[in-house]
């Protein structure tokens, strides 16, 4: 079988070992037709990251275009302007949205990191009686359609008092399956004769976790990380199920308000879409700045 | 000899007894010992498992048994045994024909799909100079990240039924079609356009825990595999880049299981009515927010994501297997 398959793949196998002796200095042939498809396929990809930037710097007569142009031919800055006209004249200034969205995304990805990992690094490395029916619960709600379960959840919020209260919006978030079971997958790669060595060094359990397992497991934490402030970032659910106040909304859900409720359709797109690339752009400088970290530390993980 | 024999023969049942009863009093000793034992990993798990058990666990629970029940969401609900499941699979003829067949195609074209294009484009990814890799991440990222903004911006002018979409112009100009194609709006082809459009934006959560998995994979594993004679980039992702990645792969399996039988909304979004045209881009989630949301029955719709839930859950054991044996070659 496997001379077979070298036999077969006599042509890439040269081509391999002939990039394994430039690799040091620099892209051999298979890097740069690498390179070309994939920047087409990004090109393509990144469509419409250009637009929601080029759609904010659009007048009004390009808006509403169709089929929709990409990128913006007379620039101008007025969305801008009619999106702070628009949040001067509302009841609760805009700002309150933004603090209100910022500290509930700062506690989110904070603490749904550190609670997942808590929970993780058990369930993967300590054998507890009960931790294969924990895991088992946990990737089975995970299969549970959310569309039914909004009922059930509003009750529990509403019987725990959490209605119109920062915990409100924070506490349904950190119960996220998804980073639990990411962590697991990693966790459960690390070799325990890495946790034993740290054990006779003398490292109590929680400086084991702290020391050991969330350094060498920093690539999962990181795509965790971007995933809770994606889905706390955006998240209107809370704001529009449990919160009554309207100064416990959140940013998003301001941004949903702007062209709901309008009697036609052209009102107030331009702040909208003013709106729509400051929500964003929080987004991608988390993305990257994660991204790079997970790359990063991959490079020198203490895995040998 | 009888006498002894019978004391024996008394004796042996009550010392038994006397040790299992023991034995019991050990093990519960034991368990709750042990369960003592492990009180770190407890206190470990406590938090997030509180929040977990209040709105994840309990609500689940409750639609789980909503859906023995008839519920319109005014009244209490009323207990109706088993009808609900009976009706399901017995009468529901927009769910057998439509709902559960297209879930099927759609499931198994993308799920499997978007599973492999998510390795092949991390793989790629990692065989291009450090400094670029995160760029082309967040390129392949892009529709996880923009969710409907992609949606409106790139798919529908280039699937537009008209001769001004770009899909159509260009197979126009090409002489490919005579007459202008309504990709998304005729019930052939909806389906194969859900089908493209969600590969496109496949590239979730599991792509980046397999790149995050391909790049954590230890370098020196490559080096000891060039000695063994491993010399093609071919037998390397077989013998050990998937190997050294399990936990990763099994965990993009299960989310692309999830992430595809969870669909629904694309078919809507494409063809701009609800129900699709002639249910050809139904699914089962479609089904349940039209139960659940548009007819209120509640009770009803629990049952159709309990059936949903099996579903997935059986074909998560079949992927669960697949890789269990990739594990004894």
């Amino acid at each position: 079988m496997t001379a077979f398959v070298s036999k077969a793949l006599g042509p890439i196998g040269r081509l391999g070992r002939k990039r394994r002796r430039s690799r040091l200095n620099r892209m051999d042939g298979f890097q740069w037709v690498l390179t070309i498809l994939l920047t087409l396929l990004a090109v393509f990809m990144l469509m419409p990251i250009v637009y929601i930037f080029n759609h904010a710097l659009k007048p009004y007569h390009e808006l509403f275009i169709y089929p929709p142009n990409l990128l913006v031919r007379e620039a101008t800055l007025q969305n801008f302007s009619e999106l702070f006209l628009v949040a001067a004249n509302s009841t609760v200034p805009i700002s309150r949205y933004l603090f209100n969205s910022v500290i509930i995304t700062g506690a989110a990805v904070v603490l749904v990191t550190v609670v997942s990992a808590l929970c993780a690094y058990p369930i993967s490395k300590h054998k507890f009686p009960g931790h294969e029916l924990v895991f088992a619960a946990i990737l089975l709600t995970l299969m549970f359609a959310p569309e039914v379960v909004q009922i059930p959840r509003y009750l529990v919020v509403s019987y725990l008092g959490l209605m119109n209260t920062y915990p409100g919006h924070i506490l349904p978030l950190l119960a996220m399956p998804v980073g639990v079971f990411l962590l697991k997958q990693f966790i459960d790669q690390i070799p325990n004769d890495l946790l034993e060595a740290a054990r006779i060094d003398g490292a109590g359990e929680f400086t084991v976790f702290l020391r050991v397992v969330i350094p060498v497991c920093m690539p999962a934490v990181a795509t965790v990380a971007i995933l809770t402030f994606q889905s706390s970032w955006g998240n209107i659910e809370t704001s529009s199920l449990f919160m009554q106040d309207d100064e416990m909304k959140n940013f998003p859900f301001f941004l949903s308000t702007l062209t709901s409720n309008q009697a036609n359709l052209v009102a107030r797109q331009g702040a909208a879409a003013a709106a729509a690339l400051i929500l964003f752009v929080p987004s991608l400088i988390i993305f990257l700045l994660l991204q790079g970290k997970v790359i990063a530390t991959m490079a020198h993980s203490g895995i040998k | 000899m009888l006498n002894k024999a019978g004391s024996v023969a008394v004796k042996a049942p009550s010392g038994r007894v006397g040790l299992k009863k023991q034995a019991r009093r050990m093990r519960a000793k034991g368990l709750f010992g042990r369960i003592w034992q492990y009180r770190l990993s407890y206190l470990f798990i406590a938090p997030f498992m509180l929040c977990f058990i209040a709105f994840i666990l309990i609500p689940v629970i409750a639609a789980i048994g909503l859906s023995f029940t008839y519920f319109n969401a005014i009244e209490a609900p009323r207990f109706i045994g088993w009808q609900n499941f009976q009706y399901l699979l017995s009468q529901d003829l927009l769910f057998l024909k439509h709902a559960l067949p297209n879930t099927f195609v759609f499931a198994l074209i993308v799920g499997p799909g978007g599973y492999a294009a998510a390795f092949l484009l991390a793989w790629l990814i990692t065989q291009l100079p450090e400094k670029s890799r995160r760029w082309y991440a967040l390129a392949m990222y892009t529709p996880s990240l923009t969710a409907g903004i992609a949606m409106s911006i790139v798919w529908l002018p280039m699937l537009s039924g008209d001769r001004i979409g770009y899909l159509n112009s260009l197979l126009l100009q090409l002489g490919l079609i005579e007459v202008p194609k309504l990709w998304v709006t005729d019930k052939d082809y909806l389906m194969n356009s859900m089908i493209v459009v969600t590969l496109w934006s496949s590239m979730g959560v599991g792509f980046l825990a397999m790149l995050a998995g391909l790049l954590g994979v230890n370098k020196e594993l490559y080096e000891a595999g060039k000695l063994d004679g491993i010399c093609s980039r071919l037998q390397e992702i077989w013998h050990i880049t998937i190997p050294s990645m399990k936990p990763q792969m099994l965990f993009g399996a299960v989310m692309a299981i999830v992430a595809t039988f969870k669909a629904g909304a694309i078919g809507v979004e494409l063809s701009g009515v609800n129900p699709t045209p002639e249910y050809a881009g139904h699914l089962i989630i479609n089904h349940i927010e039209d139960y659940g949301f548009i007819r209120f029955e509640m009770g009803y719709a629990a049952a159709i994501s309990v059936f949903l839930l099996i579903l997935m859950y059986a074909s998560n054991k079949l992927s669960w297997s697949l890789f269990g044996s990739k594990e004894g070659e």
